[in-house]
């Protein structure tokens, strides 16, 4: 005889929807999906073990089950509570979920460096939009914030322990797709820290995974490192056949120049398939890739400012309008232009670039 | 026909009077306007020596600002050229050197900063996007050329003099000691 699952019925902002047993609060939101679901900056549903470190996804929950219809006493986290048949759980609803989210950012600002000017996440990053959504932006901390001893992971990745919020991410992303890990969370309380504990340089194939799982940009890719803000660049899909992985990618360009190869990502901001770090740190060059297409950019985060998609670049009218006949003297001013020049390859320099990249050529 | 604005005048078509029809009385009554201006006060200026004061919310020409140590305070974060509507910035970042930290004030600066002052509106929107006082607009207009090529400004256009190695020309980009130097020459 099949068993016939008995599924549960949630009831998410009076949005009721039927999940297995066994599904947490934020995974039966997020198959509901849009502004019901709550934020998590440590969940990932692509990582086992992940999830209740950040307490962004705290939840309301006004009726426990249809068996013990009481409410929970304080707000649960949603990514490690479980769901129960006739469950009411109230996100955005609820004024002390509001309440307590907008604190929990707060709290998460407190040793972060609002640094995002300089950072290679802004415009991508999780927190960013998290602490905009929740008009924190700004911070009440007036003291100094904590510091670290510089670490060095290599040549790939570039970690920058002062943005880390410990959300474990990295550690089980080591954990589960490396088979040796060696970096993890060091010392406790303020002075834990992402690192190697011998100083030792992240070299596993799939290490580079890190970077995308990364919801700060703690972990920041040494290849892109200050190239190009993330809104400039032009994502595509792309794919490449790869003995490793999928190599399913996004490149993110500037012109014919990849200057960055992330994993595809979906609505959650998770990665699709893992990719290895030869497809993300090496194939740096167009020839590498099949390009599928633009990617499709939410039209409200910044990235979609370079508009790209279905770009028309206007007709040359002069011949036209002159039978035909060629100007004799073109206005052109792109030849002055010292930024973007076809014959400097960014994507080329390993590393961040240098003023021994850009000095030749601007004759300073 | 009803008039659209309380200022239109109908034209007095009424016939000339004999002062109005020998002619000369009215172009006398016209020069006596002309010469009545020559006792009035100048509406033009001489303008390369003189110039109007701008109002102090002016933006004309961009300047890329240091600290007062002298370090570019620009780190390339995009903000200015994500903000332009004409889309008339661009620019390249680097990665500070050590050895360079009394060039650039942070981890990463600006290679590379470009405007083209062609396409700038001189709206204000990259003096107000930048989170590091970095742009301002000055209160002078990009001078005229006579190639578009020259419109483009680079960093060597854009960044104000160094208050530490060049204080005078600081002072002047300022416009501090501006009047005194006008009046020297």
């Amino acid at each position: 005889m099949a068993e016939e699952k008995k599924l549960f019925k949630v009831t998410i902002d009076n949005i009721t929807v039927e999940v297995e047993p066994g599904t947490s609060i934020l995974n039966a939101a997020r198959q509901i999906g849009g502004d019901v679901t709550p934020p998590a900056m440590c969940y990932y549903s692509k990582l086992k073990g992940s999830g209740g470190k950040c307490r962004t996804c705290l939840v309301e929950v006004a009726a426990g089950s249809t068996a013990d219809p009481r409410p929970m006493p304080k707000l649960v986290a949603s990514c490690r509570t479980n769901v129960m048949d006739g469950m009411i759980v109230k996100n955005i609803t609820s004024e002390k979920v509001q309440d307590a989210r907008a604190g929990v950012v707060e709290f998460l600002l407190i040793n972060h460096p609002l640094d995002c000017p300089i950072c290679d996440q802004a415009g991508e990053c999780h927190l960013q939009d998290l602490s905009y959504e929740h008009g924190k932006e700004g911070t009440r901390f007036e003291f100094a914030k904590r510091t670290f001893k510089k670490h060095d992971l290599g040549p790939y990745i570039q970690l920058h322990m002062t943005r880390c919020i410990l959300c474990y991410r990295c550690v089980f992303v080591a954990e589960q797709l490396t088979n040796k890990r060696v970096h993890g969370v060091l010392d406790r309380g303020d002075h834990a820290e992402i690192a190697t504990y011998i100083e030792k340089a992240l070299d596993n194939d799939f290490i580079g995974n890190v970077i995308d799982v990364c919801p700060v940009g703690a972990l920041t890719d040494k290849t892109f490192r200050f190239k190009n803000r993330v809104w400039f660049t032009k994502p595509v899909n792309a794919s490449c056949k790869c003995d490793k992985c999928s190599g399913k990618v996004h490149l993110w360009m500037r012109g014919d120049e990849v200057l960055r190869v992330t994993a595809r990502k979906d609505q959650w901001g998770e990665v699709e398939e893992w990719i290895c770090n030869t497809c993300r740190f090496e194939r740096k060059d167009i020839k590498d890739w099949t390009i599928e297409g633009p990617v499709n950019v939410n039209r409200h985060s910044v990235i979609s400012q370079g508009h790209y998609v279905g770009l028309k670049m206007p007709d040359e009218t002069f011949s036209k309008v002159m039978n035909g006949r060629q100007p004799k003297l073109l206005m052109d001013i792109h030849s002055v232009s010292e930024v973007n020049k076809p014959n400097v390859n960014l994507a080329a320099i390993p590393g961040p670039a240098h003023s021994t990249d850009f000095d030749t050529k601007t004759g300073k | 026909m009803q008039s659209l604005t309380q200022r239109a005048k109908s034209v007095d078509r009424s016939p000339l009077s004999w002062l109005e029809k020998i002619y000369v009385w009215n172009i006398f009554k016209g020069m006596l306007i002309t010469f009545g201006h020559i006792f009035k006060k100048k509406a033009t200026i001489q303008y390369p020596e003189q110039t109007r004061p701008f109002s102090p919310v002016f933006r004309g020409l961009h300047v890329l600002n240091r600290d007062e140590e002298g370090r570019e305070r620009c780190t390339a974060c995009g903000l200015c050229a994500v903000a332009c509507p004409a889309e008339a910035i661009t620019m390249e970042a680097a990665e500070r050197l050590p050895g360079e930290e009394k060039l650039y004030r942070e981890e990463k600066y600006a290679a590379r900063y470009e405007i083209n002052m062609l396409r700038c509106i001189f709206c204000g929107l990259c003096e107000e996007a930048c989170p590091k006082d970095a742009i301002y607009l000055s209160e002078t207009f990009a001078p005229a050329n006579f190639s578009r090529k020259s419109f483009i400004y680079g960093k060597p256009d854009l960044l104000i003099p160094d208050p530490v190695t060049k204080p005078e020309e600081f002072k002047e980009a300022k416009g501090l000691i501006e009047k005194k130097k006008k009046s020297k020459s």
